[in-house]
C-alpha cells in the first residue's frame, strides 16, 4: 500500500514538528562543532604532510585527541582584557564573527526528504532547518554581518596592530563580498528561485536536459564554471584564508585583529575561521555541486563534498604565498568584479535566447 | 504571539534608536543603529516581505554602517568627543516632544484611506514577494528606477572628483 506522506507543519502536528525541528537544529549544530574541531586537526596533519613533517602525533592515537587538548588548554588560560580596550565591544566581537557563520547553515539543505512512520501515519521531513524563499539573500546578509566581528575586534582592542588588521580586513571583505554576491546572481538567473532547496532541485536530472548526457549531472558548475571560480576565490578572501589572510599577516601585524585576544575569546575567533570555511563550502556545494545529489545517501554526499572543499582550502593554504595589499585590491575590483558583471550579461543573453 | 513579538521588537527598536542619540561614543551609536535596522528587518518579515528584510540587512547593516564604522575608525574619534555638544539638549527635547504631539494628532484625526489594495497576503504567498518587487521595479517603474541609478552614478563620480583632484 502506498501512502502519500504528510508534511510536518506547526499547525497540524505541533509536538512532532517541534521535536523534529529541535532535533534538526541540534544535529546540525553538533556536527558543525565536531567538523570545526577536527578541521584544525586535519589542517595541521595535511599541511604537515605537504611540508614533509608529521603534524600532531603525541596526544592520543595519531594525535587524534589534539583538538580536545587545545580546547581545554585555551579554556583554562587567563582571559586578558587590555586596560584601554572598549570592554563591551571587545567581548562582543568574537561572538559577532561566530554567530553569523552558524546562522547561515540554517537555510542549507543537507539531505533529501526523510520519511518516518509515527502512529500509523507516514510523515516526511525536509532535511533542512528552514527553507526560506529568500535563502540566498539570507546567506548574503549573514556574510555582511560577519564583517562586524572583525571591525569591532580591530577597533575595541585599542592597539595599532589590531586596528590595521581590522581596517585591512574590512576593506577586503567589502570588496570581495560584491564579487561573491554578483557571481551568485548568475546562478539564480538560471534556477529562477532564491530558495536553496529549489536551487538544489533545479540541479537534478541530466546535463542541460539532454538524455545522452545523463552520466553527467546537471550541476551548475558545468553550466557556470566562471561563476564557480569567482565564487570560490572571493569567498576564500571573505573568510580570510591564505592567499588572502592579510588581516592576520603574522610577519607584519603580529596577529592582526586578534592580537590582543586570549583564552576562550581567541578560541572563538579560531572556531569562527573554520566555521566560516564550512559555511562557505556548504554554500558552494549547494549552489554549484548539486547539494545532496550523488551516489550515496543524501547527507553522505553532502558531507563528502564539504570535506573535499575543506581539503581544497587547506591545500591552497599550503601552496600559495600571501598577496600584497595592492595586488589584493587590484584583483578584487579590476579582475573579479568586471568578470562577474560580464558573466551576468552573458548569462542574461543566454537565458533570453 | 505575533503581538507579543511586535511589542518586544518595538521596545528594542525604540530603546536602540534612543541610544543612537544618547551614546557619547560614536562606536556605540553605530552599534545601536545596527540593532535598530535589524529590528526594522524583523518588521519587514512580519509584514510578509522577506525580500525587503534581507535587503535591509544586506544594504544598511552590512554595507552602510560598516562604512560609517570604517570612517570612525580612520578618524579615530575615541573618547574625546565626550562632554562636548550638550548645549542643544533642552531645545532638542522640546522639539521632539512637539513632533511626537503633532504626529500623534495626525494619526488620531487623520482618516484611513482605502485599505486593501491589490497586493494582499494571499497574492503575496501565491506569487511571491521577490517576483512582485522585481516586476514593479523592472516593468512598471523602470524609468524612475533607471533615473535613480544614474543619479547614484553621478554621485559616485562627483565623490571621486572631489576626493581625487589630480586624476
Amino acid at each position: 500500500m502506498v501512502m502519500t506522506p504528510e508534511v510536518l507543519t506547526l499547525s497540524n502536528t505541533p509536538v512532532l514538528f517541534t521535536v523534529a525541528m529541535l532535533l534538526k537544529i541540534a544535529v546540525a549544530f553538533v556536527v558543525m562543532i565536531l567538523i570545526v574541531a577536527y578541521a584544525t586537526y586535519a589542517e595541521r596533519k595535511i599541511i604537515g604532510r605537504m611540508q614533509t613533517r608529521m603534524g600532531p602525533t603525541m596526544t592520543g592515537p595519531k594525535g587524534l585527541l589534539q583538538p580536545i587538548a587545545d580546547g581545554l588548554k585555551l579554556f583554562f588560560k587567563e582571559d586578558i582584557v587590555p586596560s584601554q580596550a572598549h570592554t563591551f565591544a571587545f567581548a562582543l566581537a568574537p561572538m559577532m564573527l561566530l554567530v553569523p557563520a552558524f546562522l547561515a547553515i540554517a537555510v542549507i539543505p543537507f539531505g533529501s526528504d526523510f520519511q518516518f512512520t509515527y502512529d500509523g501515519v507516514l510523515y516526511t521531513v525536509p532535511l533542512q532547518i528552514t527553507d526560506l524563499n529568500v535563502g540566498v539573500l539570507f546567506i548574503l546578509a549573514m556574510a555582511g554581518l560577519g564583517v562586524y566581528g572583525i571591525v569591532l575586534a580591530g577597533l575595541a582592542s585599542n592597539s595599532k596592530y589590531s586596528l590595521l588588521g581590522g581596517i585591512r580586513s574590512t576593506a577586503q571583505m567589502i570588496s570581495y563580498e560584491l564579487a561573491a554576491g554578483l557571481s551568485i546572481v548568475a546562478i539564480f538567473m538560471l534556477s529562477e528561485t532564491l530558495s536553496m532547496r529549489g536551487i538544489v532541485l533545479a540541479q537534478h536530472g541530466p546535463l542541460w536536459g539532454i538524455e545522452g548526457l545523463s552520466f553527467i549531472p546537471n550541476w551548475y558548475i558545468f553550466t557556470q564554471p566562471l561563476a564557480f571560480g569567482l565564487f570560490i576565490i572571493s569567498s576564500m578572501a571573505e573568510v580570510n584564508r591564505t592567499p588572502f589572510d592579510l588581516p592576520e599577516a603574522e610577519t607584519e601585524l603580529v596577529s592582526g585583529f586578534c592580537t590582543e585576544y586570549s583564552s576562550m575569546k581567541y578560541a572563538l575567533f579560531f572556531m569562527a575561521e573554520y566555521a566560516n570555511m564550512i559555511t562557505v563550502s556548504a554554500i558552494a556545494v549547494t549552489l554549484f555541486l548539486g547539494g545532496w545529489s550523488g551516489p550515496f545517501f543524501g547527507w553522505m554526499n553532502f558531507l563528502i563534498k564539504i570535506f573535499a572543499f575543506m581539503f581544497f582550502f587547506i591545500w591552497i593554504r599550503a601552496t600559495f604565498p600571501r598577496l600584497r595589499y595592492d595586488q589584493l585590491m587590484h584583483l578584487g575590483w579590476k579582475v573579479l568584479l568586471p568578470l562577474a558583471l560580464a558573466n551576468i550579461v552573458v548569462t542574461g543573453i543566454a537565458v533570453l535566447i | 504571539m505575533e503581538l507579543l513579538l511586535f511589542y518586544l521588537v518595538a521596545i528594542a527598536a525604540i530603546a536602540s534608536a534612543f541610544f543612537v542619540v544618547k551614546c557619547r561614543n560614536p562606536i556605540n551609536s553605530a552599534l545601536n543603529l545596527v540593532t535598530t535596522f535589524i529590528c526594522l528587518a524583523v518588521y519587514y518579515v512580519m509584514l510578509e516581505s522577506p525580500f525587503m528584510a534581507a535587503i535591509q540587512i544586506i544594504v544598511y547593516a552590512g554595507a552602510i554602517i560598516v562604512l560609517i564604522i570604517f570612517v570612525i575608525m580612520l578618524l579615530n574619534f575615541g573618547q574625546k568627543v565626550k562632554g562636548r555638544y550638550t548645549h542643544g539638549l533642552a531645545a532638542g527635547g522640546l522639539v521632539s516632544a512637539l513632533m511626537l504631539l503633532v504626529g500623534s494628532q495626525f494619526v488620531r484625526f487623520g482618516e484611513a484611506t482605502g485599505t486593501g489594495g491589490e497586493i494582499t497576503s494571499a497574492v503575496l504567498t501565491e506569487v511571491g514577494h521577490t517576483e512582485l518587487i522585481g516586476r514593479a521595479l523592472f516593468l512598471d517603474f523602470v524609468l524612475p528606477f533607471e533615473i535613480a541609478a544614474i543619479l547614484l552614478l553621478i554621485a559616485i563620480v562627483g565623490a571621486l572628483i572631489i576626493a581625487k583632484q589630480k586624476v
